[in-house]
């Protein structure tokens, strides 16, 4: 290990408060070290329980299957054994319904709390995400656009996940530049600036699907604004899947660099890390992810939010920890939430957003008041 | 990292580089159109401390900025040692210059030794993974900066003083030929501007250093030069420079040098122009 910050026997618990004065030069000793959870443990244990939570995520459904089946009807599509007739249902429901819309949920929040976390450094600024910023709401429209015209059709998800993540694109850069002032972004302007475009890209996405009417529009319009997994099959996991996964890894090999951009551009050139170059890349891959993950699961908010600030409340601001713990809390958080969302009111379906909102807009009133003036004031 | 469970390392490992020359040839700086360093040509030899002093707004720190690369000259080098500094990779110059700036993040919460592990960054290989004797390096590095007993400790709770050492810290142990420090002495109570300045000139590397208080640039550097509307009015060792005459002129005040009774250095007192 590096010297970034990491000391034995560390208690879990909670950071202290903020701009707490220590001691001072000469004080005697040190108090409030900053207490942290190591990162190997952490991962480990949040690996362990997102398996735990993908063979819960197919136990778990409108249709009881009980356990002992499921875990048997797992393993015979794993090894390729052999089933009695009379199991075809079930077989069908575990792996042709349950498994992929499982392992979508945890590719779509390992790639949401990703971005959170790289749109967080990008923008310097803790209260930011996809979502909040209106990038998941532009990607939708890019959906949308392929789906309404029907044009890339044969393309399918591949077409699909494309245009969202052009539009994606698209409205990263809006957003940046409507915020961006001679004395760069502020915090409020570029919440505020998100909030705008959101509502502007949600009335584009909901005219499309209306205008489109493939049947259920205000539901899909629901799904779309809120985010579902109900629509996921196997051919929508793999593009997701490599997508997150080429984020996570170019994110990963970026963690150093985004910690001096975290710093500030002077802090981050000074230390040989071009802040403009990076922001660039960092656009693109936060637009890819974003991009396929709604094309995916429709725009799903405040995980992106909520869990680098979870990740760094429990391992601190280091990238590199950061972007280990946060995939994976992210992952194994949206697969508990859309078991919520089907077997709450089953056999009526919630979108999943509007859990992760219940979790979310709670969280980020209390982030804002924790952050005092800061959000407002002048920086 | 603790400071106390590193290897040792008697003959030290950071500020061991080598000091290198610098020299500012006919620099001119344009921010939005506007031409605000006019052709500044400005030597520092290898391990001298050169002070840069001149009113607010003359273009000490976008002269500066130039120098560790933030802004890219509109004419003229920045050579260190021959190279020009722009020619290189942001990366390549990162390893030879290091800058202590004003900017502090308010946002993200490192760790003290988080913040002096970012020093490394421009020395790491392929995918940034830390090095062997990192580790070491950033705990000596805070313990020559007497910050050692910081290093768990949240960044942003500390004092003023006490992140100014961390980062002085994070500078050595980016292990530079040439030091940069943009008012290095600013929101900080007297004893740590005498410090920061102490520590510098220990710390091997050639410093160029942007200087508000006319008396410390008088006490700690070796050459000075005078910045004003972004060209450069005199330059020479300090008791030279800072004339009365050129002082009245430039920062319009009337100064009058007097000799500390102890040491005998040069003190300067002010007063309004009458």
């Amino acid at each position: 290990m590096d010297c970034e910050g990491k000391a034995p026997g560390h208690a879990p618990g909670r950071r202290p408060p903020r701009h707490t004065r220590g001691p001072r030069q000469g004080a005697p000793h040190v108090s409030d070290p900053v207490r942290r959870i190591p990162t190997l443990p952490l991962a480990v244990g949040l690996a362990a329980a997102l398996l735990l939570s993908l063979v819960c995520g197919v136990a778990f459904g409108s249709s009881g299957i009980e356990l002992p089946r499921v875990l048997r009807l797992l393993g015979a599509g794993l090894t390729g054994g052999r089933l009695d007739a009379s199991e075809a249902a079930a077989y069908a429901i575990v792996w042709e319904i349950r498994l992929p819309r499982t392992v979508l949920a945890a590719v779509v929040g390992a790639g949401l709390a990703a971005t959170g976390v790289a749109v967080q450094a990008l923008v310097r600024n803790a209260l930011a995400d996809p979502f909040v910023l209106g990038i998941s709401s532009g990607a939708a429209v890019g959906a949308n656009a392929v789906l309404l015209l029907g044009a890339f059709a044969s393309l399918g998800v591949w077409a699909i996940s494309a245009s969202a993540f052009g539009s994606a694109l698209v409205a990263m850069t809006l957003v940046y530049l409507a915020a961006r002032t001679a004395y760069g972004l502020t915090p409020l302007r570029l919440v505020l600036t998100g909030t705008a475009l959101s509502y502007g890209f949600s009335a584009i996405t909901t005219l499309m699907v209306f205008a489109a009417d493939r049947g259920e529009a205000a539901r899909d319009a629901m799904m779309w604004l809120l985010g579902s997994l109900g629509g996921a099959t196997w051919g929508s996991v793999p593009i997701a899947a490599c997508t997150v996964l080429a984020g996570l890894a170019y994110l990963a090999c970026a963690a150093g660099r985004l910690d001096a951009l975290a710093m500030g551009d002077e802090t981050s050139a000074s230390l040989g890390v071009d802040p403009d170059r990076l922001r660039r890349e960092l656009f693109v891959v936060t637009a890819a992810v974003t991009g396929t993950v709604v094309a995916v699961s429709g725009a799903i908010g405040f995980i992106g939010l909520l869990v680098p600030h979870l990740a760094r409340m429990l391992v601190g601001a280091g990238h590199r920890r950061v972007l280990v713990v946060a995939p994976l809390a992210g992952a194994l958080l949206l697969v508990w939430v859309d078991i919520a969302s089907r077997t709450l009111l089953a056999p009526a379906e919630l979108p999943v957003g509007v859990f992760t909102a219940v979790l979310g807009v709670p969280a980020f009133l209390l982030m804002m008041r924790r952050r005092g003036q800061a959000f407002g004031g002048s920086r | 990292m603790t400071g106390t469970t590193g290897p040792t390392n008697t003959t030290g490992t950071t500020g061991t580089a080598p000091a290198q020359d610098l020299a500012v040839d006919a620099v001119s700086v344009e921010l939005a159109g506007t031409r605000l360093v006019h052709e500044v040509t400005l030597d520092a030899a290898a391990g001298q401390v050169v002070g840069l002093i001149g009113p607010n707004g003359s273009g000490k720190s976008t002269l500066l900025r130039c120098v560790y690369r933030v802004l890219k000259p509109a004419g003229g080098a920045v050579r260190l040692d021959g190279d020009d500094l722009h020619a290189l990779t942001a990366r390549e110059t990162a390893r030879r210059v290091a800058a202590l700036t004003q900017e502090h993040s308010a946002e993200f919460d490192f760790t003290v030794a988080e913040v002096v592990a970012m020093g490394r960054l421009p020395h790491r290989r392929g995918f940034g993974s830390p090095a062997d004797g990192d580790d070491a390096r950033c705990a000596e590095a805070l313990r020559k900066v007497r910050a050692g007993h910081l290093a768990e400790r949240g960044f942003l709770s500390l004092s003023g003083g006490e992140k100014q050492r961390v980062l002085f810290a994070r500078a050595l142990v980016q292990e530079p030929r040439l030091l940069v420090l943009d008012e290095p002495t600013n929101h900080l109570d007297i004893a740590h501007q005498l410090e920061v300045l102490a520590l510098a000139r220990e710390a091997g590397p050639t410093v160029l250093t942007a200087l508000h208080d006319l008396n410390l640039a008088a006490g700690h550097c070796d050459l000075l030069y005078v910045l004003r509307a972004g060209r450069i009015v005199a330059s020479g060792p300090p008791h030279e420079v800072l004339r009365p005459a050129l002082l009245a002129e430039v920062f319009g005040v009337r100064a009058t040098p007097v000799r500390h009774p102890e040491t005998g250095a040069l003190q300067l007192l002010f007063d309004r122009l009458p």
